[in-house]
């Protein structure tokens, strides 16, 4: 298995003299690294470096939500019932099913198995995709009942209009900012199939599929975070 | 050298396949959370509902990071630069959102 996974591997690190040491498989460990588990190290802790910048990316949008909501928090609530909660609830369940099929293609790549990791691969970009459709399906119907702000928006309050405009360009700005993230995310994942198919990945080199995990499960995070502040602060008022 | 003892020490617990079991238990714990946001969201607990959605929500996403992330597995690096992180977006929240609204006191 992973001597048909190195034919197609580039020789890289290897053709530098020196033997790469322990297990590491000859042409997969990077010329400036000691051990194969040093410069996965490195890759998740650049991976993880990343992503603090992406949390302060999206630490901003929060931080505007939070101004905003506090100083029109009823305003907000009520322009909150706007979303569809059922919609809304599926697409969290659908994102968390996504990032469990994530982990286990991970977890298929680490114990070796190209047609399990194959598979979760795909299901994850099956479930990726079935987010973005449901995202577009409530995207239409703001649109077809002109929320979204701009001149035609169109509020049914006219005295919380404003607040309500605030409240919908923060949704449209923080949810289409974490779908561009999926849509990242699914062209991440198409790269991690065409290199799996090859064989690329064993059980002593699967960094790509966990760093991309990494990224994958940092996206689902913002969703967790997103469904109860734009969705369901207005729904108790009912 | 001494580089390369650090991370042999550690080599062990950072290639720690994490169980088909654990992540299961945390799929199944993420919808259940998942639903009693929904939930509760509907009761009335005045202020209380934002603080509630945010627990739930604190709570799933350390399970994300904790056991789908490996950040329990990993090295005491990673795990310093995920606090980092987190220890920042507090900074930049606490300190605009307490200026934000201790603005009015002054006048």
């Amino acid at each position: 298995m992973a001597d048909a996974a190195h034919e197609h591997a580039p020789a890289r690190g290897g053709s530098g003299g020196l033997p790469p040491q322990g297990s590491a498989p000859p042409g997969r460990l990077q010329h400036h690294f000691e051990s194969m588990a040093q410069q996965k190290e490195a890759a998740s802790l650049g991976m993880w470096v990343f992503l603090v910048t992406e949390i302060l990316f999206f630490g901003g949008l929060f931080l505007a939500y939070t101004i905003y909501r506090w100083e029109f928090s009823r305003a907000f609530a009520h322009a909150s019932q706007h979303m569809d909660i059922l919609l809304g609830t599926v697409n969290t369940a659908v994102l968390i099913f996504s990032s469990l099929t994530m982990a286990m293609a991970v977890h298929s790549a680490e114990t070796g198995r190209k047609k399990l990791l194959i598979g979760f691969l795909v299901a994850t970009m099956v479930l990726g995709a079935a987010f973005l459709g449901i995202k577009a399906v409530e995207y239409t119907d703001h649109f077809h009942h002109h929320l979204f702000p701009g001149p035609g928006f169109h509020y049914p309050v006219p005295a919380d209009a404003r607040a309500a405009e605030l409240f919908f360009s923060l949704y449209f700005a923080m949810t289409g900012l974490h779908a561009l993230h999926m849509i990242v995310g699914l062209g991440i994942l198409t790269t991690l199939l065409v290199m799996a198919k090859r064989g690329a990945f064993t059980p002593e080199y699967n960094t790509p599929v966990e760093i991309s995990g990494l990224y994958w499960h940092f996206v689902d995070i913002v969703w967790i975070f997103l469904f109860p502040l734009l969705y369901l602060i207005g729904r108790h008022l009912h | 050298m001494s580089r390369q003892s650090t991370v042999d020490s550690r080599q062990g617990e950072h290639d720690h396949v994490v169980p088909v079991k654990v992540y299961l238990a945390v799929f199944v714990t993420l919808l259940v959370m998942t639903a009693a946001t929904t939930v509760i969201s509907g009761i009335d607990l005045g202020p209380w509902n934002t603080v509630v959605a945010l627990v739930i929500a604190v709570f799933k996403a350390s399970l994300v990071v904790l056991y789908f992330m490996h950040a329990k597995y990993s090295p005491r690096l990673i795990r310093v630069v995920i606090f980092g992180g987190i220890f920042w977006l507090a900074i930049m929240l606490t300190i605009t959102f307490s200026d934000f609204v201790s603005r009015g006191w002054m006048s």
